[in-house]
């Protein structure tokens, strides 16, 4: 009979262990590459020591609430009782305790997932560069060693990490990849970067995480993530495309337009993602093998600057 | 001649707003028919419009967030219903032109128009009665603060009928809030709106900072001033400090779009990251302002419902002083996102993490003050046991986004609109709910109906966890904020659930109401009626007056002796009111029009603004220094309430506290 109960009980401890785990269908707590996998631990791992505190104090509030009503005359009463050096140690010592700790690891974290530090797997593998360009509705994905860009369909292969850099054509958004990891602010004028990577093959969701205006809700696109043969075919079929990305069609490109559909671009134009950085800081762009401000010229700067 | 302003520029074209229109001007007509039948319109003028007294006040301010509620409500209700239907291609019932001003009005009604009125509702009331003051530092501007956030609000209604609101979400940020990208006239509206309800803030906060500090009854030393006084000053110097920045960095923003300057833009050397350190070094700050009184409120609630006095009262003190501190050392974390070092990051993240030390202590003090207490179950302390669980979440929440590795992924997702709406409904809006039903007594002197008050909170509660633990996991899904309509079907039950939510939401907003309308019409029975001033055998100097208190407040200003100064009198015998006097005439202020006069001109002033109608801007302008300067000449400002009248009000409530304690 006992047995039994234990049985029952050991059940349903299963069951509740399983419970947090469907979470793992959660995006953020499903991640698919090295930056997500470290996200999720340090999101588990802070919310575990604030439960140290959190729990007690919840299942404090309604024990004392019902343990000291005052229709229960058989609890003891203090009326004058309003300090105490040992509760006060305690109340300032233990949530000190677990911010000391939480500080550490934010520090660390700052650190380890800055996101504009390499991938250690960058130390073996070549990145993948990717430039991202927000645009008002859509995103354009600028592979400057394949010569290739693509309007929201960004493909990588997978175990390869992928180093962002990223602008923004218009008005301020947030690259967001949620199942891969971090995401980063896009704005015009400035160049952010992001280093993130994909370990399993899929179809991640990718969207803008800034409230752009009207056609903001439309502005995603498809994460493929696929073996290194197939990204080298998707690269190939891109090159296919009739579209080419000059000026006076990234001109019309850049016009506000929603839902845009997925486009490919065989060729652009060399330098593209520096003139549009550039276009904002009269003409000045930050050279990235050297770190300095250089000035370029292009047939952009004095042509589509948006008043 | 009309500026920008066309016929063209009245939405007609939009059902639900032609409707709202014609339910708004159907209520109006009524109530103004019904002022105008009951000839109440001289006394509405009197005896509120151009009052100083402070708690008349409160109660128009009060009356002015319950109004901003019902609107941002409704704001917050079509939001969730659109999510609610706008999936798989369904476009929904608001498009995004629509739903992006509802989502901006939303915000900037909650906080400035609800949070702010109703807090300033508080310290009005409460502020001047526990430091044992006869009114506020400086009474015209406390009128004149009132109608600056009135007509500001009614600016903000204005652009739902003619032209537009904002679609840069409640703190508009650029370059998307530019005239490049957003030509109309809806940031316009924004920015009049929040100059000038600021300047009624920033008023406000001066007139308490200086009330607090000169003007608190001989004896209380600062270490024995009430919890709530030292929230209430401590918020006015966070006002004080803080809403300068906001004026400046909306008022740069504002030359922008006027006069086409480049301080946020895309290009002429403009910088969009400028305006986000500017508006969060407001912005958070302000987050502060409206719990730190929230938190006040509890201080004076639990002890007073837990037969004890506050524990840790040293300890509440300090902690509220260093909450004040910290929170000008957190804004960055609002923006982790934009690509700052991580020294940077760490600094900020570390720094709002260290806020949660003083927060939590505070809830431990709440929580040792029910410990071996005789805790009563009324409807006020409903809210704060509600809160103390509520605020916990969010507080964890909340340190959770201040990793910044953590806020990486979870920025501007729904999980960040849970986490604000679990602080902001769950601690200031619980808090302040629970200080109306606290205080409500002292203000009107009959109590708040009990039944109608547990059931409000009740469905605010339940309905609070159903429409937000939702949105936790949305963010978890990656789902981001501000989103008009989408097509991924594992949001789609929690949205459904979500808007469950909101519906019991509204009904307890029905309930409060509900509790407001029997109230009143039980007022005159006896177990309702207050006549001893004191219901909830209180700790502080506001119990011992009358309940409404009388003009003056005190006949004959109290002596402190002690932290909980009237408990202290209670205990040893003393007669705070000094009852028989000998009483002296009381200097007071006189009623002003200056007030109402400065508001409506400004109204007149930021619409012409906002519609280029310059030759009436103009006149209106010229109307506000003329106003201000013949306010400033005029030197019949105050009056004397002879000895005599004094007399004859206090021995009629000495009258009255002789029958109570007979019976």
């Amino acid at each position: 009979m006992r047995n039994k109960y234990l049985k029952g009980t050991a059940r349903l401890a299963g069951l509740a262990s399983v419970l947090p785990l469907a979470g793992c269908d959660w995006d953020i707590l499903n991640p698919k590459g090295p930056v997500g996998d470290q996200l999720k631990f340090l999101i588990v791992e802070s919310v575990i020591a604030m439960l140290i505190v959190v729990v007690p104090t919840i299942i404090m509030v309604c024990v004392f609430a019902w343990k000291y009503r005052a229709s229960n005359t058989s609890a003891e009463y203090l009326p004058k009782w309003s300090h105490s050096n040992k509760v006060e140690a305690m109340i300032w010592g233990v949530p000190t305790l677990i911010v000391i700790f939480l500080a550490i690891i934010t520090y660390q974290t700052c650190h380890s997932l800055d996101p504009y530090r390499p991938l250690d797997a960058e130390a073996n593998t070549k990145p993948l560069d990717v430039e991202v360009v927000a645009l008002d509705w859509k995103w354009l994905f600028i592979y400057p060693t394949e010569g290739i860009a693509t309007v929201n369909q960004l493909a990588i292969p997978v175990n390869t990490p992928v180093h962002f850099v990223i602008t923004s054509d218009a008005v301020m958004n947030s690259f967001f990849i949620p199942q891969l990891g971090s995401m980063i602010y896009a704005m015009a004028g400035m160049q952010t970067q992001l280093h993130l990577m994909a370990t399993e093959a899929g179809d991640y969701l990718g969207e803008s995480a800034n409230y752009s205006g009207r056609g903001f809700s439309d502005m995603k696109f498809r994460t493929l993530a696929m073996p290194q043969d197939q990204y080298a075919a998707w690269v190939e079929k891109v090159r296919a495309s009739s579209d080419q990305l000059d000026n006076p069609t990234y001109a019309k490109l850049a016009a506000p337009s929603e839902a845009e559909p997925v486009r490919y671009f065989s060729h652009v134009e060399p330098n593209l993602f520096d003139e549009i950085v550039a276009k904002y800081n009269n003409g000045m762009v930050m050279d990235k093998s050297t770190g300095k401000m250089i000035h370029i010229q292009s047939a952009m700067s004095d042509m589509n600057m948006k008043e | 001649m009309l500026g920008r302003l066309s016929f063209a520029d009245i939405p007609l074209d939009v059902p639900i707003l032609v409707g709202t229109f014609m339910g708004v001007a159907i209520v109006g007509i009524a109530v103004l028919g019904l002022i105008t039948y009951y000839g109440k319109w001289g006394y509405l003028w009197k005896e509120w419009f151009t009052s100083v007294d402070h708690k008349r006040l409160a109660v128009m301010y009060i009356v002015l967030a319950l109004v901003a509620l019902f609107r941002g409500f409704a704001d917050a209700i079509m939001m969730r219903s659109q999510l609610a239907l706008a999936y798989a291609g369904n476009p929904g019932y608001l498009p995004p032109h629509h739903y992006d001003q509802i989502f901006s009005a939303h915000g900037t009604i909650m906080i400035f128009f609800l949070a702010m009125a109703f807090m300033t509702g508080l310290f009005n009331f409460i502020v001047p009665l526990q430091i044992g003051a006869r009114d506020v530092a400086f009474p015209f501007l406390n009128n004149l603060s009132f109608w600056m956030t009135a007509v500001a609000f009614i600016l903000v209604n204005i652009s739902l009928f003619i032209g537009e609101f904002s679609q840069c979400g409640w703190l508009a940020y650029p370059p998307l809030s530019e005239m490049q990208f957003s030509p109309g006239v809806g940031v316009d509206y924004y920015i009049w709106a929040i100059q000038i309800s600021g300047v009624g803030t920033l008023l406000t906060g001066v007139n308490f900072f200086v009330t607090i500090v000169k003007m608190r009854a001989p004896g209380m030393t600062w270490m024995k001033m009430p919890v709530f006084t030292w929230t209430a000053l401590c918020s006015s110097v966070l006002i004080m400090v803080s809403f300068p920045v906001l004026t400046v960095a909306v008022a740069l923003l504002g030359l922008d779009r006027y006069f086409g300057m480049h301080f946020f833009t895309n290009d002429g050397g403009g910088n969009q990251m400028l305006y986000l350190n500017l508006i969060w070094a407001w912005g958070h700050p302000e987050v502060y302002i409206l719990i730190i009184p929230a938190f006040g409120v509890f201080s004076e609630v639990v002890p007073a419902f837990s037969g004890k006095p506050l524990f840790g009262y040293a300890t509440m003190v300090y902690a509220t002083c260093a909450i004040m501190v910290l929170s000008f050392v957190v804004w960055v974390h609002h923006f982790f996102t934009m690509g700052a070092g991580a020294d940077v990051n760490a600094f900020f993240g570390i720094m709002t993490m260290i806020i949660s030390i003083p927060t939590g202590v505070k809830l431990f003090n709440w929580l040792f003050t029910m410990y071996k207490g005789r805790v009563q179950f009324h409807a006020t302390m409903y809210w704060a046991v509600g809160f103390m669980i509520t605020f916990t979440i969010g507080g964890m929440t909340g340190v959770m986004m201040a990793i910044p590795a953590a806020d990486f992924v979870l920025h501007n997702s729904l999980f960040l609109i849970a986490h604000f709406h679990n602080v902001i409904i769950g601690g200031v809006y619980f808090g302040y709910i629970c200080g109306m039903n606290f205080w409500f007594p002292k203000v009107f002197g009959f109590k708040l109906n009990e039944t109608w008050g547990k059931r409000a909170f009740w469905f605010w509660f339940v309905g609070f966890y159903v429409a937000f633990m939702p949105l936790y996991v949305l963010g978890f899904e990656g789902m981001t904020r501000r989103l008009n309509h989408y097509d991924n079907p594992e949001w789609y039950p929690w949205l459904l659930v979500a808007e469950v939510g909101a519906v019991l939401i509204l009904f307890g907003i029905v309930c409060q109401l509900t509790q407001l309308y029997v109230s009143v019409r039980d007022r005159n029975l006896v177990e309702n009626r207050d006549l001893t001033g004191d219901p909830w055998n209180g700790r502080s100097l506001e119990w011992s007056t009358s309940s409404p208190p009388p003009p003056y407040n005190f006949a004959i200003v109290p002596h402190v002796h002690e932290l909980d100064a009237y408990w202290h009198d209670k205990e040893n015998g003393i007669d705070t009111r000094h009852a028989g006097g000998p009483y002296q005439p009381i200097h007071m202020p006189k009623n002003t029009v200056g007030g109402i006069a400065v508001g409506v001109l400004s109204l007149v002033l930021g619409f012409a603004a906002v519609w280029y109608i310059w030759w009436l801007a103009v006149i209106a302008l010229v109307g506000i220094f003329a106003t201000v300067i013949a306010r400033s000449a005029n030197q019949d400002v105050d009056y004397y309430i002879p000895a005599e009248e004094v007399a004859r009000i206090e021995n009629e409530h000495t009258r009255k506290l002789m029958a109570q304690a007979a019976e």
